[in-house]
């Protein structure tokens, strides 16, 4: 049975590679870092991602790393019994979730390793509203997800409207690129039918720091590692020098 | 200060009584004589011992944390990462290993490609360093799963699959390898037990094998002569060796530092180089009821595969082909009677086979001959000189374009299929084995220049 499964999927590769491979053009994910961005980040993830996906990798007490106190972080951002010293499990099971959704959500310890900042921060903007869908939402750079929009009461709800290329600074370039046949920007305009309580440039950035804050849980020691980095390459660099003086001085009697 | 050094001395008194340690030291350091024009590229064969010590030690110490179970294995990998003390350097140390560990292996055989370090009286030396590389090859393999990822779930799906496409064990072999009837928590275990105790005992054996072998035979260098030709008549030394202790010591503890410093940059500040060394769907635990759309194998193996995807029903045509112009080159330059007739029969079953068997089988079979085939440079070379510096123009020729071929074929490795990208897979995989088929007629008939007497040295 097992075998059948594998089998039939990979017969369905090639209508799932076409279905993947949705050409949009991600916007990039603005640089969030500091640690006021990563809090947001954080606050807006435990409320609004936890409750279905898992990071079951990551412990409460590591938000440390963002300035917070245990007290702080046990106070703030755990809704749960969870002990500070946890994993962020999820609070829906992976069965009630597979009902729910068709998929059980994934868990997003890594998510932003595996999907990349710019893929995050454009999905999480592209939801509109598709009533042929079961939860009435669809995606721009996640065709046909099975997760509804759950950040809409920030966003609002928008609709697809097939158009004009977005009013950016950058579209008049774009659109000369796209002429030399470099790249076709998603010529797609959003209406936005019922505002949130954020406006378009705050979710923008609400967006911006969640996924900041996506990439910091996917390598918390990566601020770490480029500290020591520093250090190792220098260490090295002067080892480097001695023992190229060292070799010269040996190799002095060959002749 | 005299008493520590007459005590260290009586020590070594003490265990030379009872093991050969002086000696070896000697032997294998001190007054091993090595030729004193190594180049910039016999860095690499040392440079490959260190990044075995460096796999075998993180490699250790990963496996304190490591849970070889399929429920377990991708967080166990995250919990290293998090919440191990200094555990994402070890694995990072470890992955950026891997990648580096073939870089240098690479180079080092190219090495031997360029001054014919495989040529008499190396050939075994040359042999025990393939079934190294094929060991590094099988160690890279069974640790990719390790991870369980999407991408080592199912590049080891789709690698354990070409097994069965063998012609009648091949079903039950590739399920014996397995262990099940797809990639699971049996095929992780086994593959476990592989890349943590029985590849690497093969490998720390083949290395020493490897090493004690060269020291039998010598060291060649850049200009292919034997520096044990000309000795020195008082002492009875090589006249343009030295010591491999202390200069090529303290001279591969610089390249040591260097390639540190390069390691270093990759392991703190790039350890993903661009999804080449860490691939983004190995960030996925592995599903296998979701395959990828893209499937494809880390850069190190990427030429093979590109081999194994350029093996169609059209390209059977080519290898008729090549057949044929092999058994006349054969039949018609060998002049004992049991070679030709033996080529004769060996073309008529191949020509067979190339009907009765599935393209899919000879694109396996072509995949393991292009990794295998170096193991017969000692034979294929004809020239009568041993270094490129005095080679004629046809193996210089051949070489370059080979490389090229073989840059090509990893880079497409790395692409999805397309026609254009078959055809030009297919027309280097040509290539690749023309510059070893071929190898034995355009090198004898290579316009070699003279071999100086001596090294030539600065």
């Amino acid at each position: 049975m097992k075998k059948l499964i594998v089998i039939s999927g990979l017969l369905l590769l090639p209508t799932l590679a076409l279905a993947q491979e949705a050409e949009v053009r991600l916007d990039s994910a603005p640089v969030r870092n500091e640690p006021v961005q990563l809090q947001s980040g954080a606050r807006t993830f435990v409320n609004y991602c936890l409750s279905c996906h898992g990071a079951q990798s990551m412990r409460f007490n590591r938000l440390r790393d963002l300035g917070l106190s245990e007290q702080e972080i046990q106070a703030n951002l755990i809704f749960t019994g969870a002990k500070v010293g946890d994993t962020m499990k999820v609070a829906m099971n992976a069965k009630e979730g597979k009902q729910f959704f068709g998929v059980a959500p994934p868990d997003l310890s890594v998510i932003a390793r595996a999907r990349g900042a710019d893929w995050l921060y454009t999905y999480l903007r592209t939801f509109y509203r598709d009533p042929s869908r079961p939860t009435g939402w669809n995606n721009i750079v996640f065709p046909n997800v099975g997760m509804p929009h759950v950040l809409y009461t920030l966003q609002g709800e928008q609709v697809i409207k097939q158009a004009k290329p977005i009013a950016r600074p950058e579209a008049a370039k774009e659109e000369a690129a796209e002429e030399k046949g470099e790249h076709s920007p998603q010529k797609l305009v959003f209406e936005i039918t019922k505002p949130g309580s954020m406006t378009p440039i705050e979710y923008d950035i609400a967006v911006a720091d969640l996924v900041g804050f996506l990439v910091y849980m996917g390598e918390p020691a990566a601020a770490e590692r480029h500290t020591v980095g520093y250090f190792v390459l220098f260490a090295l660099f002067i080892l480097s020098l001695v023992f190229f003086a060292l070799k010269q001085q040996f190799w002095k009697d060959v002749h | 200060m005299s008493r520590i050094i007459s005590g260290l001395t009586a020590l070594q008194g003490w265990i030379d009584a009872r093991f050969p340690f002086t000696s070896q030291w000697k032997a294998h350091a001190s007054e091993y004589y090595a030729p004193k024009n190594f180049n910039f590229w016999y860095y690499f064969g040392a440079l490959s011992g260190l990044v075995l010590v460096n796999q075998l030690v993180t490699g250790i110490f990963l496996t304190m944390h490591y849970k070889p179970d399929a429920l377990l294995a991708f967080a166990s990998v995250e919990y290293i990462m998090r919440d191990v003390p200094w555990g994402w350097l070890i694995r990072y140390m470890h992955s950026t290993g891997a990648s580096l560990f073939f870089v240098c292996i690479y180079l080092h055989m190219f090495r031997g490609l360029l001054y014919g370090s495989y040529r008499k009286p190396r050939e075994l030396v040359w042999i025990l360093g393939m079934a190294i590389f094929l060991c590094l090859m099988g160690e890279a393999f069974f640790g990719y799963l390790l991870p369980w990822g999407q991408m080592s779930y199912w590049g080891a799906q789709v690698i354990i699959n070409l097994f069965d496409a063998l012609p009648i064990i091949g079903h039950d072999l590739s399920i014996w390898i397995r262990g099940d009837y797809v990639v699971s928590d049996a095929t992780l275990n086994r593959f476990f037990a592989f890349h943590v105790i029985a590849i690497p005992l093969l490998l720390l054996g083949l290395v020493s094998a490897h090493i004690l072998a060269l020291h039998e035979v010598g060291s060649n260098n850049p200009d292919g002569i034997e520096i044990k030709k000309n000795k020195d008549p008082v002492t009875h030394l090589p006249l343009d060796g030295i010591p491999f202790h202390p200069y090529y010591t303290v001279k591969d503890s610089f390249g040591a530092m260097v390639f540190l410093l390069i390691f270093a940059i990759i392991v703190f500040f790039g350890p993903e180089m661009g999804g080449y060394f860490l691939e983004a769907n190995n960030f996925v635990p592995a599903d296998s009821l979701k395959t990828p759309p893209e499937i494809s194998p880390v850069w190190y193996f990427t030429p093979y595969y590109s081999i194994l995807r350029s093996i169609t029903t059209d390209y059977m045509w080519i290898i008729r082909a090549a057949v044929l112009v092999m058994a006349i080159a054969i039949f018609w330059s060998v002049k004992t009677n049991w070679i030709r007739w033996g080529t004769l029969g060996i073309a008529i079953v191949l020509a067979l086979l190339s009907w009765v068997l599935d393209p899919k089988v000879w694109g396996v079979g072509l995949m393991g001959t292009s990794t295998m085939i170096f193991f017969l440079m000692p034979w294929l070379d004809r020239s009568a000189v041993k270094s490129i510096r005095y080679k004629g123009p046809n193996y210089k020729f051949a070489i370059t374009v080979w490389v090229i071929a073989f840059l090509i074929l990893g880079y497409l490795g790395t692409k999805p299929v397309s026609d254009v990208r078959t055809l030009v897979g297919q027309f280097c995989t040509t290539l690749y084995f023309a510059f070893f088929f071929a190898m034995p007629w355009y090198t004898r008939a290579d316009k070699c220049k003279p071999e100086p007497e001596r090294v030539t040295w600065k």
